[in-house]
């Protein structure tokens, strides 16, 4: 049991995705504009990073491990996770329209996300079980929404800052980003 | 040495083709009906994902497109062509395919006084959060340019005066700056919206503007007099007003009643401005453009091409419906042409501004007589029109109910008025016998052009006569001064009892009684009251009775559809005052048949009014009442009291033609103002209200 709390606090805070791993920025800057698409954002990426999880790691141990293929691990994984997005989109059109309503445009979106993709290899990489494979993307995409959502309430407090025009919007958000991975860094020796 | 390379190729293609299945089998069983048109109208968006249109997405902007809440000129990016591909999908109208444009409604001006100095970040809605920002004014733009961030298209940016202007090139109508601005001051709107936009109680209006009957935005035409932009003071004006050089000319202005200045000052000269830029348009020889909607191929008969169906005509024609109006008259222009004499509208002018309104693709038909050639019921049974409007004036004298006013030599105004109009511009070979000796009754504008009119005929001697006293008269101070200058002798406090003919029964005595003033009546002014015994008899051989006039409604006797139209006990026709809409849904009223004998300005108000309302009626929506309407109200915190601070500056006179000339000649008798003048006028508005009025610093 402790080792979950460790392996969640260690996803969230210490190697946060965002801010210590540095994979997904193109949604971190892209959605953080505004509270309301950086949420709607965190929730897609904690839906579809759990689903890709689970699958990738089962591609991965019961189909690569086996047939000696470990090598394609990368071209496999993409493939299933781009299949995976479409099937789910489909899936909650059907069958809970609200959900695909509230997730919207950022679904999609995710098929292009590294964040989902690094997070199934990293999975990999470090040997999990099943089950810390799957709290641990969990945790991954939580971390992800704490960042995205602390990001874009950054943000909206920039556009009320005199900033030079030098260094409006992205720069400002670029320099903002360095500033918080840094602050994430204090996280660094807990575990 | 092959094996690993196939198991390797076996394998990715093991995972390609189930995944491939899956998705083909989940395409099955998760398949949701989706309206076939979703996709063939986003094949016509730009398909850039740019969310400039406010969706997210080109497929979610499709999807609102097909279930009706967004128009088919979704797409900012792809234009015109798009929108009308669009609608060819949608099977709409392409009218509603109208680009919309960004429009600063704050005027800007000299900035107010601040209440409070302000430290913190440059941003309206920072600064709004603050007890709505610094300024004194509550209402104004707060100048931080939030909208100026907010647009993707650099379509705005910071004016000389401090507050955001528009560039109407680059605009692409996304309304970014629209959500932008925490003040609702940058709005975008079509065309359409902006020309059907009414006084609103949450307006920012200067008390002129809310007392103009047609609503023009006067503060904002006379600060583009102040910058030397006189075509967009026409266009100004045009939003709101058609008729401006008649306007300009013949106007009683009750806005410079109302304005600030006058307070301390004496009011801004507003109608004269007006005259002064309608002037310039027709003066530059070159007409300005005005444009119009798409087409709708709604068509609407307009009764009458007096002020209010040519007001409403023009307005319904740049909405883009097709208009044809009826008049019983050879030419355009109703009561202005024929009630109005040349001296004070010349012809020309008139015909030029009446031929700019039909050179926007509107019918005229002169000559027909409604209720005679055609009926209501023809027109829209046989002719098929989708609505119809009916200005059909106030052109039927009231009777004096005296004896003998019937005798040789015995007119009644407009009777008078219309036959020598006509006569004049050689719509008529009968020509009006004038007396030596002429006495006119009444003290309206009517009488007025009448005794006006029969000076410069060369009557000996014109005289009026009237029951109250001078101070009661109705006509304009103007008129009746320039009436005074001319030689026309009043008779005050002289009630007509009969009129006495000679043997071949033409009229050679006026008898009338002397009265004094009683009691104050309903009207407010004070009754007159008879003196007994004070007859008293004057030599005269013309007499023209000119005491009001009303709608004649003999025309609802050959009609069977609209027997049933409902007339009030004035016999003008009685139509919900704020849609003008009747008791019959397809027809409209308005101008002197719907409100009685009134000014040009009204008619034309009423006709924009009605036009808003078929507008609604043509697009099967409901005709409703402008919701927090202003119509005829004040907002009352804006009539502020006080305009201390002022330097005072002589209003501008009005440049006449001497008297001696202009009592020998049909020429116009009022003069246009000067460029110069013009300038200097506008220099005296304080711009009250819509921005910040700032006592200190003001263009005084």
């Amino acid at each position: 049991m402790g080792d979950y709390i460790v392996l969640i606090i260690s996803c969230i805070f210490v190697n946060n995705i965002l801010l210590a791993q540095f994979l997904g920025n193109c949604p971190f800057f892209g959605t953080s504009k505004k509270m309301e698409t950086a949420v709607g954002m965190a929730m897609a990426v904690i839906f579809v990073l759990v689903m890709a999880g689970a699958i990738t790691w089962m591609i991965y141990n019961y189909l690569l491990v086996p047939l000696e293929l470990t090598y394609l691990r990368t071209i496999a994984f993409i493939l299933v996770i781009a299949s995976l997005v479409q099937f789910v989109e489909m899936f909650l059109k059907k069958s809970i329209p609200a959900l695909y309503a509230g997730l919207g445009i950022f679904l999609p979106l995710i098929t292009t996300n590294c964040a989902v993709f690094g997070a199934c290899v990293i999975n990999i990489d470090k040997e999990y079980s099943f089950l810390q494979a799957l709290v641990a993307s969990f945790s991954y995409a939580a971390g992800f929404g704490l960042a995205l959502i602390l990001f874009a309430g950054l943000r909206e407090r920039i556009l009320l800052a005199r900033v030079p025009s030098p260094l409006q919007d992205t720069s400002i958000a670029l320099v903002t980003a360095g500033i918080v991975s840094l602050s994430f860094y204090a996280f660094k020796g807990m575990v | 040495m092959l094996e690993p390379v196939f198991i390797s190729v076996m394998a990715l293609m093991g995972i390609g083709a189930t995944c491939g299945l899956v998705l083909s089998v989940a395409s099955k069983v998760f398949y949701v009906y989706e309206d076939p048109r979703i996709a063939e109208v986003e094949y016509f968006l730009s398909g850039a994902n740019c969310g400039g249109c406010g969706y997210a997405g080109c497929s979610a902007a499709a999807v609102a497109v097909v279930n009706g809440q967004a128009p088919p000129s979704v797409c900012i990016v792809a234009g015109m062509e798009s929108a009308v591909a669009v609608a060819g999908v949608m099977g709409v109208d392409p009218g509603s395919a109208e680009p919309l444009m960004s429009k600063n409604e704050c005027t800007g001006g000299d900035r107010a006084d601040n209440q409070f100095l302000y430290n913190g970040v440059n941003s309206c809605q920072a600064l709004s959060a603050l007890y709505g920002g610094q300024r004194i004014c509550s209402i104004g733009c707060l100048g931080q340019g939030d909208c100026i961030a907010a647009c993707k298209f650099n379509a705005v940016h910071m004016g000389p005066n401090g507050f955001p202007v528009v560039d109407e090139t680059k605009c692409v109508g996304c309304g970014a700056c629209e959500k932008a601005c925490p003040k609702n001051i940058i709005r975008v709107r079509t065309m359409s919206e902006r020309l059907l936009h009414f006084n609103q109680e949450d307006d920012a209006l200067a008390p002129c503007q809310q007392t103009c009957p047609a609503e023009i935005d006067i503060p904002r035409y006379i600060r583009q007099i102040k910058e030397g932009d006189y075509e967009g003071a026409v266009y100004t004006i045009r939003e709101r007003n058609p008729l401006l050089l008649t306007c300009g000319r013949v106007c009683p202005h009750p806005c410079e009643d109302m304005c600030r200045r006058g307070i301390e000052d004496e009011a801004v000269s507003i109608n004269q401005l007006k005259r002064f830029v309608a002037d310039y348009e027709m003066n530059s020889g070159r007409r300005l453009p005005i444009p119009c909607a798409p087409e709708t191929g709604k068509r609407v008969a307009v009764i009458g091409g007096g002020p209010a169906g040519l007001s409403c005509a023009y307005f319904l024609r740049r909405l883009g419906h097709s208009i044809k109006i009826y008049d019983m008259m050879p030419k355009l222009g109703g009561m202005t042409r024929y009630g109005i004499p040349e001296y004070r509208l010349p012809k020309e002018v008139l015909q030029w501004e009446t031929d700019g309104i039909l050179n926007l693709g509107i019918e005229f038909q002169g000559n027909v007589r409604l209720g005679i050639d055609y009926t209501v019921d023809s027109l829209k049974n046989e002719e098929g029109y989708d609505a119809i409007f009916m200005g059909v004036g106030a052109w039927k004298d009231y009777k004096l109910r005296a004896e003998g006013e019937d005798l040789k030599g015995c007119f009644t105004g407009i009777d008078f008025l219309t036959r020598f109009a006509s006569h004049q511009q050689g719509d008529s070979p009968d020509d009006v016998p004038v007396g030596k000796k002429c006495v006119v009754i009444g003290g309206g504008n009517t009488a007025i052009d009448c005794v006006r009119t029969l000076v410069r005929l060369g009557a000996d001697e014109v005289s009026i006569v009237y029951r109250r006293t001078r101070k009661e008269m109705p006509a304009n101070m103007v008129e009746i001064e320039a009436a005074e200058h001319e030689g026309v002798q009043f008779h005050f406090l002289a009630a007509p009892v009969k009129a006495i003919g000679d043997d071949q029964g033409h009229v050679k005595q006026l008898e009338y009684l002397k009265m004094e003033l009683g009691e104050p009546d309903a009207s407010g002014r004070r009754r007159p009251v008879p003196i007994e015994g004070s007859e008293t008899l004057m030599d005269i051989d013309m007499l023209i009775t000119a005491i009001g006039q009303g709608p004649d409604v003999s025309f609802l006797e050959k009609e069977a559809a609209i027997k049933d139209l409902e007339i009030t006990r004035w016999s003008t026709i009685d139509a919900n005052p704020e849609t003008l809409q009747t008791n019959i849904p397809y027809v409209f009223a308005a101008g002197d048949a719907q409100t009685g004998a009134s000014l040009v300005v009204e008619a034309i108000g009423g006709g924009r009014r009605a036009a808003r309302a078929i507008h609604l009626y043509l697009n099967d929506e409901d005709v409703t009442p402008i919701p927090k309407s202003l119509r005829k109200k004040h907002i009352p915190e804006s009539l502020f009291e006080s305009v201390d601070g002022i330097i005072l500056i002589k209003r501008t006179p009005m440049p006449e033609m001497p008297v001696a000339e202009r009592i020998k000649t049909f020429e116009e008798a009022d003069l246009v103002i000067s460029e110069t003048d013009a300038g200097r006028e506008s220099n005296r508005c304080l711009n009250c209200c819509r921005i910040c009025y700032d006592k200190d610093s003001c263009a005084a």
